[in-house]
């Protein structure tokens, strides 16, 4: 069910983007045990790029930046939040039917590209390369997607991705931080391992940024191209307020997928500072 | 033949009369270098208190039928933290100016004098921000309180004052007057409209604030008329600001009686490049028309 739907014939692509939506939750699922996927209906959001986020507003508590995990599949749009905080744990308390308001899709997506390709996701982070994989299937050669979690009981969709990769030339790897499922250890290591024995297209990666800072080394040093998703603090997320600021670049409207190029002019704040909520320059 | 662009007001040098407007990407030295290096003839920094400032929680930002509605509630590091950031931009040919607030004389003056040892071109006093109570619109509609904040800081200071207008007052021109009587070395007219948004469904106002102030093509008119009335009302440049979405917007407030154009929520719709496709539309304006420079269009919509 789709409320609100009165839109400003004059209105730009942007604008008509930025007007929250109220939308009905039409399911809640429990992907782990603080992990949950929210579906609701969105004519705008089923037509974003996967790498694409949208503002979350959970009515009385926030309004929070969250990249779709699902676009468009049945019609229907997805989110895949984390109990960490006030706000995240609020919207995940929330039942089927409720309501919360969106605004976007905002930002840019992943390119993606034929050949051999790394898909990599650092916890929560595996949500945004869902929708990513559904398209790389249909042109990559072969597909490898990375899963990097603390332990067994942070895994994701492993039963989507392998559903995702069924007909093509794939492979999973799974690592958990202690051991409990696949390698124990750091998805980085296994990054490495991979970049070292077979030549790579383009890695895409979204997860924790000390993570990804360290797979943009790698990349560089394997020389292969890299798009990572990057999270700042946003509060209005079309490129104005100037919360997520990076470089020259802002994460909201230039990113938040960024390229090598791009994550090379920022090199001396990528994966060491942040501002914070009042603007201030802060270490990671 | 000269740039017909260049712009001199109140002591500062531009290339062109456009500027970045106070909140829109004013934290970073390097945000707003590539702000000057998009084309802008200044720019405004954040506005900026004694201490730091957290802001509002979301929702912060909000989209009318034709109009962005915010409220961020002055979120800033303290002008202090501004050190770092200023080293880049001090190195570049376009001013900086400091956008501050205080919640009282004495910080307002204060503030501009950290400013300027930072090296602020010139300060633009935040007296108009329509969502943070004891600062901004509610000193900015007081003329007595205006002048006193005007006065500590011009004698604390060297550099140009600005004072940027509320224009949610019943006659901007009276705090135009109590502006350049205290000593105010330019206005500019506006700041943003205090308005608010309700959700239909919900029955919240979307705001976290509930208040915010209303920007975008939605004020443009009104700025062009309280730009037109000062005009009128004071002999100190007036900067024009508030729904400045292409070079027609910004040559309407020049008629109107602006020697010089701030430029924010169109930033967001049409991004940075917005300013040069102002200052291009300008220069073609200018031609077109048999003018030598942007300053012989200022306040021409006066003669009739």
């Amino acid at each position: 069910m789709q409320y609100n739907s009165h839109k400003c014939s004059h209105s730009s692509p942007i604008e008509a983007a930025n007007r929250m939506r109220t939308v009905e939750l039409l399911e809640v699922k429990q992907e782990n045990c603080s992990v949950k996927t929210l579906t609701f209906e969105d004519p705008l959001c089923s037509k974003a790029e996967p790498g694409q986020f949208v503002m979350v507003w959970i009515p009385g508590v926030d309004e929070i930046p969250i990249s779709l995990s699902g676009i468009a599949s049945d019609g229907l749009t997805s989110i895949t939040v984390n109990a960490v905080g006030d706000a995240s744990s609020a919207l995940n308390l929330k039942k089927k039917g409720e309501i919360i308001g969106v605004r976007g899709p905002f930002g840019n997506g992943f390119v993606p590209v034929k050949g051999n390709v790394l898909v990599v996701g650092g916890g929560t982070g595996l949500g945004p390369m869902m929708p990513l994989t559904e398209n790389l299937v249909r042109i990559s050669s072969k597909i490898t997607v990375m899963s990097g979690v603390k332990c067994q009981d942070n895994l994701l969709f492993l039963d989507r991705i392998a559903d995702l990769l069924s007909s093509v030339d794939s492979e999973t790897i799974c690592t958990t931080e202690d051991g409990s499922y696949g390698f124990e250890g750091l998805v980085t290591s296994q990054v490495e391992k991979k970049l070292a024995a077979e030549h790579v297209d383009m890695i895409y990666t979204c997860g924790p940024e000390p993570m990804m800072y360290r797979i943009f080394l790698l990349a560089e040093q394997y020389n292969v191209p890299v798009q990572a998703s990057l999270e700042r603090i946003m509060r209005c997320g079309i490129g104005l307020c100037g919360s997520c600021v990076i470089g020259e670049l802002r994460v909201c409207k230039d990113g938040p997928v960024l390229n090598s190029e791009q994550l090379r002019s920022i090199k001396d704040e990528f994966g060491k500072f942040r501002l914070d909520w009042t603007g201030k320059k802060v270490k990671q | 033949m000269a740039n017909p662009l260049i712009t001199q007001f109140a002591g500062l040098n531009l290339s062109n009369p456009t500027m970045l407007a106070a909140g829109v990407l004013g934290y970073t030295g390097l945000s707003m270098k590539r702000v000057i290096e998009s084309g802008a003839g200044a720019v405004v920094t954040k506005s900026m208190g004694l201490e730091a400032r957290t802001g509002y929680g979301n929702p912060t930002v909000v989209q009318t039928d034709c109009g962005l509605l915010n409220s961020m509630g002055l979120p800033n590091p303290g002008i202090r933290h501004f050190k770092e950031e200023i080293q880049e931009l001090n190195k570049l040919a376009a001013p900086t100016i400091f956008s501050i607030y205080g919640f009282s004389p004495e910080d307002f003056a204060e503030v501009a004098q950290i400013a300027v040892d930072l090296g602020a071109a010139a300060v633009e006093l935040n007296v108009s921000c329509p969502h943070v109570k004891k600062a901004g619109a509610q000193v900015g509609s007081d003329p007595s309180l205006l002048m006193d904040i005007v006065k500590h800081v011009k004698k604390q200071v060297n550099k140009p004052v600005i004072v940027k207008l509320t224009p949610n007052v019943t006659d901007i021109t009276e705090i135009a007057k109590a502006s350049e009587k205290a000593g105010a070395d330019a206005v500019c007219a506006i700041n943003t409209v205090k308005a608010m948004a309700i959700d239909s469904e919900t029955c919240r106002p979307i705001l976290a604030n509930k208040y915010g102030g209303l920007s975008g093509p939605a004020i443009k008119s009104i700025g062009v008329r309280c730009v037109y009335d000062i005009f009128d009302s004071v002999k100190i440049p007036i900067i024009g600001c508030g729904g400045i979405s292409n070079w027609q917007d910004a040559i309407e407030y020049m008629l109107a009686g602006a020697c010089a154009v701030q430029i924010g929520t169109a930033i967001a719709f049409q991004d940075i490049t917005v300013f040069k496709s102002v200052t291009e539309g300008m220069t073609k304006y200018l031609e077109e028309k048999g003018y030598n420079s942007i300053k012989e269009i200022v306040g021409l919509a006066h003669k009739f």
